[in-house]
């Protein structure tokens, strides 16, 4: 029945096709039911199809054929499903050809099959393990869109769903000795919050870290340079801390110690210092030299934003009964720098660099402070100076009335 | 001595004839006496504007880069410069109010009747030049506020049919609200404005003085009558000492705001509005649809208050009423009318 309905379909596609260069594939597979329609569909929003590609191109064989079992044939070149580990290279047999590709898009890269090759998927790939993701398991097939359509599985928004797809399933993770949850916790990150909430589409997601055709977990020693390529400053401070040669001997990885790596959660000043619940505590012991100098930066940092805060506090109590402070609200906003940048210099892990900033911007406090201190004393004066002219006018009016009353005394000639 | 040098002075000058003439001035006396004053306040505001603006000029600078700058300077280094500022802003708003309730008191007292058409003519040319004083040294701090509601201000006169282009093009020396429209409107402020209200304010007191204070009229000749030295001159002294009080109350407690400077770049804060003279006719025109039948909306409506304060201006001569003081409840109701609008869309284009 099948095959008597192909024919029909082929004999019908193969005389449009004839008259108007109809392409025969989407001809019948369009006109089908079931799992042989959904090829046909899923390619009209297909970016290879925008761009003047089509079936052949992947599959081989004769879309010009009436018959479908000439145009199907393998003399004709048809090569049927495409084999899981033949997909990689069929993809690059165009995406490598920068010729070909950089008509289509002059900024496109044609690396992705030796990045692919160097990555975790590839390699298993090649080492025959058929259920590791490959070109399409990302990027959709026949279905495929360009990285910027919104719809597409790896568009920045979309990309940490579509990795969650395999690695958050159990099942499928079985055997690869990897967790699962990396997801869930991705999501609890400020970088999803950045990503998804605020929609700032260069937040990092699970590419900008792993890679993405060359995808791999950061071995040890390069997860510095991994959250270095968008934390450039912290990178540069933790290379010249004390920290660096110590982690580096004890084989632990630098930045996820403290900060974690899925779950990165907005730092607060909690983490620092030694009270509980500090991190600085999981390493240094009672009596270490690091133990003071994370007390030491946890106390000046927390003194020089209790500074600001109390002088942001009496500039605000000027300003709302009315006096100009605004040039001191600007220095107080260089010293609200300060504190950013003892806080980002925490990540030298030096007290003397700290205390640089912190004293630089206890400074700029003292002079808000002042200036508020001012502000208030010259609010009181004008307060107290309009009294005694609001006295001063009373007194005169009062003067004034009764110097008429006077002249206006019924009798007093004028 | 200050007798002697008085005496020396007067037979110099001539004064005999100012105390002759001061001696037998009088002012009328009725239940409406105490709306006279509001002329001599809203004049000794305008004396104060004239002195605290001599002083702002000595330190305001009318350039984009240096007219915040500057203000910001006065109000915080200058020795009393916060309080000229303030004063300065403050009176000009209540100068804005004195005037208008003046010109109210004249209305529904029908003084503007005849021999004083001109002197009503010369008020309402009084009262439109203190807006235009309002309006242009509303930009002169150059800051968010008075920069954008400029730029309203000065759409609203573009609308204008027939002229509105050229009148735009003319306040702003240009297609934008640049450095070009702060030196104009500093320009009109220090210089134009000042100039032809003196001569305006000279030929009003001088039909004032000519046509004496208006009083109801009374069946067998004129009522009771005050003299004006010292009496009246004592009373008005109260008066702008009362008025001297409420300024610096607002100008200390309430020191007018300098907000943030002019960004022309930035976008339009929310809420953008103009002074509160100008909210009635700003929030109706907001309300007027973009077109009325085939007439733009914006037009339309700034040619129905046009031709308002025409026909508002002109009625000493169609009020035929008013010489014979009979009553005319159209044109009591109309001035009702007109002051309820102003109070109504007034608030309502300060709180929507």
């Amino acid at each position: 029945m099948t095959a008597i309905r192909l024919a029909l379909l082929g004999a019908l596609a193969g005389a449009l096709a004839a008259q108007s260069g109809m392409d025969t594939c989407v001809g019948c597979h369009g006109a089908l039911e079931g799992p042989l329609a959904k090829p046909a569909a899923a390619f009209e929003a297909d970016v290879h199809k925008a761009r003047g590609f089509s079936c052949v191109n992947c599959h081989g064989g004769d879309p010009t054929v009436l018959d479908p079992a000439a145009s199907m044939s393998r003399a004709r070149g048809f090569k049927g499903k495409i084999d899981r580990r033949a997909t990689p290279g069929l993809c690059a047999s165009c995406h490598n050809d920068a010729t070909l590709i950089h008509r289509f898009n002059p900024r496109q890269r044609v690396d992705q099959l030796a990045q692919y090759r160097t990555s975790v998927h590839g390699r298993r790939l090649a080492a025959g393990d058929t259920r590791v993701a490959n070109c399409v398991d990302c990027h959709g097939v026949h279905g495929i869109r360009e990285v910027r359509d919104p719809l597409s599985p790896v568009h920045p928004l979309r990309l940490p769903e579509t990795c969650a797809r395999c690695h958050s399933d159990s099942d499928r993770m079985k055997g690869y000795g990897i967790v699962t949850d990396q997801f869930e916790k991705y999501r609890r990150s400020v970088h999803w919050e950045a990503l998804s909430r605020r929609g700032d589409l260069s937040a990092p997601s699970c590419a900008t870290c792993h890679g993405n055709h060359g995808a791999a977990p950061p071995g040890v020693a390069t997860v510095v340079h991994v959250c270095g390529s968008c934390h450039v400053v912290f990178e540069n401070l933790f290379a010249k801390s004390p920290h660096k040669k110590a982690f580096d001997e004890l084989g632990i990885p630098g930045c996820v110690v403290c900060h974690g790596n899925h779950e990165v959660a907005r730092p607060t000043m909690a983490l620092v210092g030694v009270q509980p619940g500090s991190l600085c505590l999981n390493c240094h012991g009672e009596s270490d030299k690091g133990r003071q100098a994370a007390a030491f930066m946890r106390s000046r940092i927390d003194e020089l934003a209790t500074a600001l805060d109390g002088s942001e506090e009496i500039l605000k109590r000027a300003e709302r009964s009315g006096m100009e402070v605004s040039p001191a609200l600007v220095e107080l906003s260089h010293g609200r720098e300060s504190l950013i940048r003892a806080k980002v210099e925490l990540h030298g892990f030096d007290p003397v660099l700290v205390d640089g900033s912190v004293k630089k911007g206890l400074g700029i406090a003292a002079a808000a402070h002042r200036a508020g201190e001012k502000a208030l004393q010259e609010r009181d004066f004008r307060r107290k100076g309009l009294l005694m002219s609001l006295a001063t006018i009373a007194v005169t009016m009062a003067a004034l009335w009764l110097a008429l009353r006077e002249l206006e005394r019924p009798g007093k000639k004028g | 001595m200050f007798r002697r040098a008085l005496d020396w002075v007067g037979n110099r000058a001539g004064l005999e004839g100012a105390q002759d003439f001061l001696k037998h001035k009088t002012v009328p006396v009725h239940s409406g006496t105490i709306w006279y004053y509001l002329g001599g306040v809203t004049l000794f505001l305008f004396v104060i504007q004239v002195l605290t603006g001599m002083l702002l000029l000595l330190y305001y600078r009318p350039t984009p880069t240096e007219a915040f700058e500057s203000v910001q300077f006065i109000v915080t280094q200058v020795e009393f410069g916060w309080l000229i500022r303030s004063v300065h802003s403050w009176a000009a708003n209540l100068m804005v109010l004195t005037a208008l309730l003046h010109m109210f008191s004249v209305f529904f007292l029908k003084a503007y009747r005849k021999p004083r058409e001109l002197t009503w003519l010369s008020g309402m040319a009084l009262l439109l030049l203190t807006f235009a004083f309002g309006f242009s040294g509303y930009l002169l701090p150059w800051n968010t506020l008075a920069y954008f509601a400029t730029k309203v201000g000065t759409d609203m006169a573009g609308a204008v049919p027939v002229v509105g282009r050229f009148l735009r093009h003319f306040l702003r020396g240009g297609e934008e609200v640049t450095g070009a429209t702060l030196t104009r409107f500093f320009g009109f402020h220090v210089a134009v404005l000042p100039g032809l209200t003196t001569l305006l304010l000279l030929l009003h007191l001088a039909l004032v003085q000519k046509w004496g204070i208006s009083s109801p009229k009374r069946p067998g000749g004129s009522g009771p009558a005050m003299p004006f030295y010292p009496n009246f001159v004592l009373r008005e002294l109260i008066g702008w000492y009362g008025a001297l009080g409420v300024l610096g109350m607002l100008a200390a407690l309430f020191p007018w705001e300098l907000g943030t400077k002019a960004d022309p770049f930035a976008s339009a804060p929310a809420g953008i509005r103009p002074e509160w003279y100008f909210l009635a006719v700003f929030f109706t025109l907001k309300l007027i649809p973009g077109k009325v039948l085939i007439f733009n909306g914006e037009a339309l409506g700034i040619l129905v208050f046009g031709l308002a304060a025409v026909g508002w201006m002109l009625v000493p001569f169609w009020d035929n009423r008013s010489e014979d003081e009979k009553r005319h409840l159209a044109l009591t109701g109309g001035g009702v009318f007109v002051i309820a609008y102003l109070a109504v869309f007034s608030a309502l284009g300060y709180w929507r």
